[in-house]
Formats: structure tokens, sequence, C-alpha cells
């Protein structure tokens, strides 16, 4: 059976969507049931497969029998094991989360809209990340973009569909130049196959088409993962959709298509290639700067919890593509750890605004007077995030830094060393207030602050769990570090 | 369109001719020109029809929410459930000639194919289905 796992990571969230359908005909409250265990059972799959690709090497799997450049090959190498691993748990950690909170902020007639959307989502992402065949990426970017723009407007906020209509605008955007991309390298080699393309392009690297092919890829990945002037669209659907949608969207959409790209760089076209035939880390070394400090210093601006999380996930993702850019092993190790950390801590902290805005509605920070006296959990829990989102040491966002700046001085590029301390100044500052807000206030009403306690505990488990997990790595940072590094030494070809 | 005699009449006649030819180009997908896709989209045109000249009530009478829901996924399910029948016959998924229970690893190819052009007949013709009835529908919920 092992032999079947890489295509039964994508098939579980698929028969899962297909079943809550079904299931949802007659009894809705299944759905929810359905989820959780589909995305379980899939995080269990890609444990099992990173456990073997760390064992035996790379794994291939060709669907129907069609051997590799003909047939589309799912591949599982430390890269894509790694990734696989992120995002199905943080797909199950959500959907263990959305149960109490779709019934109650999306209401049972959405319920299961929300569910079956949520596993083609969760189908279309692990595809992207298993597929071995670049129109593949295509049609399950496809799948999870489509099934993105539905989920950001399936709440009950007003905005939301017009931050759903704007996302599907730019999200379709770069979808197209994406195909445009492929269409460009499959018209010059004629293979779709990435190991293959591997093999054929390096003779026509000085093709103006495989030129305008890569610059199309990083354009749409860019607009797809909100790479920093293309983020526009972020803000809107990441503070409008509903706090599960968020989270999803900013913990495991935007490392897909990060990790789209980071394959079209270093799988599809060579290390060599993109450090040095194009200008792309020139680029990168521009902007990333300028969109870690630019964001902190907006979220710092905000009021809105969602609207502020959302401008810092502009930041991560920029600490991600300056990792890439530094062009060594030490630095795209602190990458990968951060994607895994990002994914926890943004998860978490949307998961963690849900629960507050599901107890008291209220949106703005200012509003969240003596929340650490009327939910002291749920706010130590947030502490716990923000220590991460800064940086302290012992906890996960400590790590993944640590080894960008090292990563840094060893490219001899010591000036962004100031860049990350000032961005985690400014982090400190914006999680500051919501903790001066919540723990140095008097709440206004103490009295309607008691029923407020019961958040369900389905709620508060995978927030709590994920929050250990940061601490965990914190301390046992050698746990996804091994992985990180693996993928890191095989995507810069040391290995 | 209430006193098109014309258009009814010729619809009423053309319907089922139109569902037939679907049929033909669905089952005739692997060897010729056509597919499950074509078809689909031919068989849910001719729902379409009915319900523009006959109106949506009307419409909605012969092909009712219930259904075009149910179907929406029913044909991916076909589609799904044929590689897992591949898997189980020994094969990669979607290995067509590995299919169990038909013995003949032609004909199990040919059948295998072919279930998969239904499936997706019946997807693509309840999507396009779903698709003109939300479209046409007045009110905005």
């Amino acid at each position: 059976m092992s032999l079947h796992f890489p295509v039964l990571v994508v098939l579980i969230p698929l028969f899962g969507a297909l079943l809550t359908f079904f299931a949802g005909l007659f009894r809705r409250t299944w759905a929810w049931h359905i989820t959780t265990y589909a995305t379980l059972l899939s995080f269990v799959v890609s444990l099992d497969l990173l456990m073997s690709v760390r064992a035996t090497g790379r794994i291939s799997y060709w669907l129907g029998g069609w051997a590799p450049p003909w047939g589309i090959e799912y591949v599982v190498d430390y890269f894509s094991g790694y990734i696989l691993v992120v995002i199905s748990f943080i797909s199950f950690m959500i959907a263990v989360f959305a149960g109490p909170y779709v019934k109650k902020q999306i209401g049972p007639e959405r319920e299961l809209n929300f569910f079956v959307l949520y596993l083609l989502l969760i189908t279309g992402l692990l595809g992207m990340v298993i597929t071995g065949d670049i129109f593949n990426v295509y049609v399950f970017l496809e799948i999870a973009s489509l099934s993105g723009y539905a989920l950001v407007a399936v709440g009950k906020k007003r905005g939301a569909v017009v931050a759903s209509y704007n996302y599907l605008i730019l999200g379709t955007v770069g979808a197209v130049f994406v195909l445009l991309g492929i269409g460009h390298l499959y018209m010059v080699t004629g293979t779709l196959n990435m190991a293959d393309l591997r093999e054929r392009l390096p003779d026509l690297y000085h093709s103006r088409v495989v030129l305008t092919a890569f610059v199309f890829f990083v354009i749409g990945f860019g607009l797809k993962f909100a790479l920093f002037p293309l983020h526009t669209w972020l803000l809107s659907a990441h503070s409008l959709a509903p706090s599960a949608v968020s989270a999803i969207l900013a913990a495991a959409v935007l490392k897909v298509n990060l990790y789209a790209l980071m394959r079209v760089m270093f799988t599809v076209f060579t290390p060599a290639f993109v450090y040095e035939a194009v200008p792309i880390t020139e680029i990168f070394f521009v902007i990333t700067p300028i969109a870690i400090l630019v964001s902190s210093v907006m979220a710092l601006a905000q009021t809105n919890i969602k609207r502020m999380l959302a401008y810092s996930s502009i930041g991560q993702i920029g600490f991600i593509v300056l990792g890439i850019a530094l062009a060594n092993e030490t630095a795209l190790t602190g990458s990968l750890l951060h994607m895994l950390n990002h994914a926890l801590m943004k998860g978490g902290l949307f998961l963690l605004a849900g629960v507050i805005i599901y107890q008291t509605d209220r949106y703005h920070i200012t509003d969240w007077k003596g929340l650490g006296k009327t939910m002291p959990l749920t706010m130590l829990v947030f502490t716990i995030y923000g220590l991460s989102m800064v940086g302290v040491p012992l906890t996960a966002g400590f790590v993944s830094k640590w080894y960008l700046a090292i990563g840094a001085l060893e490219a001899g590029r010591w000036y962004f060393i100031p860049v990350i301390l000032v961005s985690s100044l400014l982090t400190a500052v914006y999680f500051w207030r919501i903790i001066e807000w919540g723990y140095f206030h008097e709440p206004d009403d103490p009295e309607d602050a008691k029923d407020r306690c019961h958040v369900p505990w389905a709620m508060m488990i995978p927030i709590m769990v994920m929050a250990f997990l940061l601490l965990f790595f914190g301390v046992a940072a050698f746990i996804p570090e091994g992985p990180a590094r693996q993928a890191a030494a095989m995507l810069l070809g040391m290995q | 369109m209430a006193e098109h005699v014309i258009i009814k009449t010729v619809s009423r006649l053309m319907i089922p001719f139109i569902q037939l030819f679907s049929l033909y180009v669905i089952a005739h997908g692997e060897l010729g020109p056509g597919g499950g896709f074509q078809g689909g989209v031919i068989l849910g045109a001719s729902f379409i029809l009915y319900a523009m000249v006959f109106g949506l009530e009307e419409g909605r009478k012969r092909i009712s929410r219930k259904a075009s829901d149910f179907f929406n996924p029913t044909g991916l399910f076909i589609y799904a459930v044929i590689g897992i029948f591949c898997i189980l016959g020994g094969g990669r998924y979607l290995e067509y000639d590995r299919l169990p229970l038909i013995g003949n690893e032609i004909l199990a190819s040919q059948l295998g194919i072919y279930g998969i052009e239904i499936g997706v007949g019946i997807t693509v013709s309840a999507v396009m289905t779903t698709l003109f009835f939300e479209m046409a529908r007045r009110d905005d919920d």
C-alpha cells in the first residue's frame, strides 16, 4: 500500500471533499468529522512519505503506469516531503478548529460549502507540492485558487465579496503568467516533466523565450504569494475572510505558491542559472528589505487585528525570499525553517484572532481591554505566539531568523542583519500593544466577561498544540532543522 | 416565451436528438473526436435549451436542484473510484489495463477509459446546468 502513498496523499482530501458533499446531503454535522479525518489521514501519509524519503531517497510515482517524460509523475524528495508535512499538518489543525467556528461565524447553511471547498483547497495545495509535472502544477494551482476565492467570500462580512473578487482578478492574472511561462518552456523544449526540462533547458539558456518564461514564473507565483510590490490583494482578502480561511490562506496557500516558485527556480532551472545568469537576486535584495521594513511599519499603524497580521505576512514572506536570494545553504535552511515557523505562527495567530472575535466580536485591538482577565488562556497563548513572531530565543521564530542572519553573514551581506533586527523590534512593538491592551487595562465591564470563558476546546486545542510546537522547535531545533537542511542542500545541488 | 409555438415545438422535437448525439459523443471519446467533456457540454446544453424555451421553473421540474447538486460530484466520484479500482487490481492509479475482474487487458483498458468519459460527461453536464440556473436566478441569495 505504501507504494501508492504519493497519489493517496492527494486522493484522500479529494475523496474527503466528495464524501463530505454526499454525507452533507443527509447529515450536515458529518462534514466536519470527515474533513478532520481526511486531513489527519493525509498528514499521517505525508509524515510516512517524509520518513521513507529520508531513509531511501527520491520516490517517483507514475500515474497510470506511464513512464515520466510522457506520463505525469509524482515526486517526493527532501523538499516536497518536508513541505507536504507542513501543509498537511496545518490543514489538519485548522480543520479541527473549523468545526465550532464555522457553525457560529459562517452559519449552518454554508457549513457544507465551507468544508467541501476547504478539502478541495487542500487537494490542490498538496497536488501542487507533490507533482513533478509542470502543467500539473498549473492544474492544481487552479483547483487551489478557485476554492480559495470562494472560501474568502463564504463568510458573512460584506466586504469579503469585493475582497474575493479582487483576489480572483489578481490571482487569475498570476495564474495566466504561470501558464504563459509553462507554454514558453513547452514551446522550446516540447516537454512538461520537470526533471526532463532540467536536462533540456541548459542548452537554451541564452534564448529569450526561456528568459521570458522565467520572468513570467517569478511574476505569476510572486502575485500568488504576495511578493512585496504585488501584495495589495492580500490585505483585503486575508483581513476580510473568515478567520479559519485567513489562517489557511496565510499558512498554507502562500507557502505552497512560494514552494512552486522555488521548484521552478531550483528544479526546472538550475541554481547556476538563477544566481548567475539572471539578476533576480539583485532584485530580491532590493525589494525584500523594503517589504520587511515597510510591512512592519504598516502593521504598526493598524488597529484591526487581522489587517495587522496580513501586513505582517508580507514581511515574513520577505524573510523567506531573502533567504532564497542569499544563495547559501544556511540561509536557504533558514528560509525553509521560516516557511514552517510562519505557517505555525501566522496560522495560529489568525486562529487566535478567530477565537477572540468568536467570543467578543471585537476586531480592533483597542477594544481588547482586559482580555488578560476575561480570557486568560487565550491571551497567554497569544503572548507565546507574539514572542515567537518577534524571534525571542527559545522560540521557533528565533531559530529561523538566526539561520537567516548567519546566512547573510556567510554571503558577505552583513547589512541585512540590521534589517532583521529592526523588523524584530517593530514586531515587538506591534505585539506589545496587544499585550498592553490585554493585560494592563481593566475590562470595560467585568460582569459580561464571565460568560465569555467558554471557548470550545476543539478551537483551543489546535492553537495550543501549535504554540507548544513553537516552543518545542525553539528548543529542539534539530528536529525540523534536519529535513530542512537536507532539502536546502538538495536544492543547491550539493547532494 | 408563452406564444412562441415554433420555438417550443422545434425544441421539443430536437432535444431528444441533441441528447442522443451527446451520448454518441461521450461513447466515442476514446476513438473519434469528442469525449466526456464535449458530450457533457452538449448534454448540458440540451437542459439549458429546455429551460430557456419553457422557463426556469419548468426546467427545474425536469432537472431539480437536488438532482443537479447530486450529479455535480457524482461524475468526479466515478472517475476517482475507477482510479482506486486500478490500485486494487495491482496497478498504479488510473492504470486501466489492471482493472480487476475483467481479465482481458485491452478490454479493461477500453472499459476504464469508457467509464472515465462517462464520469466526466455526468459532471460537466451537471455543472453546465447548475451554472445556467445559478446565473439565471433572480434573487441574490
